[in-house]
């Protein structure tokens, strides 16, 4: 018994000695990399295995937890992250409704987050709380105003918007009724649908009544397939759009034909070779490369996102150690200023200026406009 | 609203319909003979869709080695009980030594020609053949490995092991088939005018293959002796029992259809839409509102109750597309008033 008691405190002491030996940074990663949207999560459970390894001599240790899609699991993970790992930042979690329910966590504990979600909403408008949070995606409304430019160039008068009943689907239709309007173009039609409908007939017969010049589809992932196919199906001759939600190699497999010349406008990832060199493009071929190696298979964005959180991270860390030891609410709160100071920062998804009034940072640099050609990618001209 | 639109939006609610009473059917079916609710069977149409999907892909997929691994536990389980039983009774019966080794032999054969076949290759009746044969060997098991060790188990108990098998399922789903939608490739391109509507012939394939497979059942339960101890058992279990009907049989047999079923509904929709390793769950709820019309006893009632349900499914997506899940789930609340009100109160049998 005596034996047991002191082995298990030795045991104790020692690693407690040794975590204070070495200091190394920690960052926690919360991914969806089961439950509904673990097409989003896994490309980003993957992307940790080629994130920096150290930084101005510092380890980083990585700690990588699913939070199952589930937005209560996310809340979990984050409070372990905080309360037993004792992180220096967060990267994650994958889906917007998710990273809604942990601002606060993140805010009271002092502790960065970097969050690879589409919605905007979680850094605008800024407040006290959403001063913690990075956001590593382009806004939608970025990506939108990139579509509209070009819906006013090539004429189209009525737009018909098909959304997912989802964070997702509805606030690419509130971004595209603010910025129809500026530009002239009136939406005839507004329908939602749900990821997993198995039919969208109703949806797409209305769509026809209305008939639109064009057809914008928010949905991420493979649900953007469906409602462009079966529009098609049913003799719908306009232009269709897509978000960045359906760039994907699934979007190509899944669609075939039938997705033949749509437009989307997306990071610079899909059109690799056709993009003018860049430093953007150096490091999206390099992730591609790395990725493909490892995997075997081509990464989808969203993996994209969690690696320029890495890269964030380690171009803000030389600044933030002086500001403190890791492992400190010092280091925590230099962290986030010196993430605030990030200024011309190429990533893979575009270059990252930010600022504390934005806290995502890009402008029009590293994303294309993009078109389905020959069943691939191909830079819209 | 005109003409051309009900007929396009009919025919849609009419195909999504006779899946949704193929599943209602099957569910009522599992439920009267075991009183399990199978929550899985979703997963079931799930499995066949992406097996298919995967084998045009011309992947092998990895569903084979979850049988094999399957198959070895029931058969070592199997060889333990008699093992057991032979100790007790002093005299060995080697049966269960030839089923396994036949359980064991098939699913080998089923790996060899995954792996060896050029699957993109073969005709289509072939791959979905291959797909059926690769899942629907999963439904006994199931049954044998989580339901037939607690069968005589309260009936909510048996719902709770069900949802349980619904979760793991979805997750093996995910690792075995990923994250993206699948969808195959028509069973032919042809379409039929039928006036100013064009009908596709998948749509037909389904009505066909629905209405088929609904006459197959009466007629197995209606002239057959294998059909009729099934009814018998679902009439009366203890009664059944004690004229020697096994309901370890029944079990099994009942779990065979039902994924038969979900299997081939699975491959009957996989042209026409997107599914996901999580998209089982609403269609066979879908399935279960009909079963729930039909009081989960009656056959015909359910088998309509969904037809209306996928009907009522296509014309809310047109008028409300945002309500449409909650007015086809609203349908339910009618219909358990209306039975409760009707129907008077049986006390469980134990």
């Amino acid at each position: 018994m005596l034996s047991k008691t002191t082995l298990s405190a030795l045991i104790l002491s020692t690693t407690f000695l040794s975590s204070l030996a070495h200091a190394d940074i920690k960052i926690g990663v919360v991914t969806s990399s089961t439950g509904p949207i673990a097409l989003v999560g896994i490309p980003q459970k993957n992307t940790v295995a080629l994130l920096p390894e150290t930084v101005a001599g510092e380890k980083i240790t990585y700690i990588p937890l699913d939070d199952s899609s589930d937005p209560t699991a996310t809340v979990k993970a984050f409070k372990k992250l905080i309360d037993e790992d004792h992180v220096d930042a967060i990267i994650g979690p994958s889906g917007s409704p998710n990273a809604m329910g942990v601002i606060q966590f993140a805010a009271e504990s002092g502790t960065p987050m970097l969050a690879p979600v589409g919605t905007a909403a979680v850094v605008l408008p800024m407040t006290e709380q959403k001063k913690w949070v990075f956001k590593t995606t382009q806004n939608d409304d970025l990506i939108a105003a990139a579509l509209v430019d070009q819906m006013k160039q090539s004429g189209v008068k009525t737009l018909g918007l098909m959304g997912t009943a989802d964070p997702y689907g509805e606030n690419w239709a509130k971004v595209m009724k603010g910025l129809t309007e500026k530009a002239g173009i009136k939406i005839v039609a507004s329908e939602t649908f749900q990821r997993q409908d198995t039919s969208l007939t109703g949806q797409s017969l209305k769509m026809l009544m209305a008939s639109p010049d064009a057809v914008l589809i928010a949905a991420p992932g493979s649900s953007s397939v469906m409602p462009e196919t079966t529009l098609k199906d049913q003799g719908y001759a306009g232009t269709v759009y897509q978000t960045h939600g359906a760039a994907l190699d699934a979007f190509l497999k899944l669609g075939g034909k039938q997705v033949e010349g749509t437009i989307l406008a997306a990071s610079l990832m899909l059109v690799l070779d056709e993009v003018p060199d860049s430093a953007s493009k150096t490091i999206a071929s390099q992730y591609v490369s790395d990725y493909k190696q490892r995997y075997g298979e081509n990464p989808a964005t969203f993996g994209g996102n969690v690696y320029d959180a890495g890269l964030l991270l380690a171009n803000a860390i030389p600044t933030a150690l002086k500001g403190g030891q890791p492992g400190t609410a010092e280091f925590r709160a230099a962290l986030r200023d010196a993430l605030e100071q990030t200024h011309e920062l190429a990533g893979t998804q575009g270059v990252y200026n930010i600022t504390p009034a934005d806290h995502s940072g890009f402008d029009e640099r590293g994303r294309e406009l993009i078109t389905v050609k020959g069943g691939k990618w191909a830079l819209l001209k | 609203m005109n003409f051309q639109i009900a007929v396009l939006l009919g025919q849609d609610g009419v195909t999504n319909g006779a899946i949704y009473a193929l599943l209602a059917l099957s569910i009522l079916l599992v439920f009267t003979v075991t009183r399990i609710l199978l929550i899985p069977q979703g997963e079931f149409v799930t499995f066949g869709a992406l097996t298919m999907a995967a084998i045009q892909a011309g992947k092998p997929t990895a569903l084979g080695w979850l049988l094999l691994a399957l198959v070895l536990i029931d058969c070592a389980l199997d060889l333990r009980q008699m093992w057991k039983t032979g100790k007790q009774a002093g005299a060995m019966n080697y049966g269960e030594i030839k089923w396994s080794a036949i359980k064991i032999g098939y699913t080998a054969i089923l790996l060899v020609l995954l792996h060896s076949l050029t699957l993109a290759d073969i005709p289509m009746l072939a791959q979905a053949l291959l797909t059926l044969a690769l899942v629907v060997p999963f439904g006994p098991i199931l049954y044998r490995l989580f339901f037939q060790p607690i069968a005589s188990a309260h009936s909510l108990v048996l719902l709770i092991v069900s949802i349980a098998l619904h979760v793991a399922m979805v997750g093996i789903g995910l690792l075995l088939f990923g994250p993206e939608g699948a969808r195959t490739a028509p069973f032919s391109d042809s379409g039929f005018h039928l006036g100013p509507v064009m009908l596709k012939s998948q749509t037909l394939w389904v009505i066909l293959v629905s209405i088929a497979l609904i006459v197959m059942l009466f007629i197995a339960f209606e002239r057959t002796l294998y059909g009729k101890a099934l009814r018998a058992t679902a009439v009366n279990r203890m009664g059944a029992r004690l004229m020697g009907i096994s309901p370890v049989f029944a079990g099994k047999a009942t779990f065979t259809m039902a994924t038969f079923i979900g299997a081939l509904s699975g491959i009957l929709i996989a042209p026409i839409t997107t599914l996901y390793f999580d998209s089982g769950f609403i269609i066979s709820l879908k399935g279960f509102v009909g079963a729930i019309i039909g009081g989960l006893a009656s056959y015909p009632v359910a088998a309509i109750g969904a037809v209306a349900v996928g009907m009522v499914e296509a014309f809310s997506m047109f008028w409300a597309s945002n309500y449409k899940e909650v007015i086809v789930f609203t349908l339910i609340i009618p219909f358990l008033l209306w039975r409760s009100l009707t129907s008077r109160h049986v006390e469980e049998e134990e």
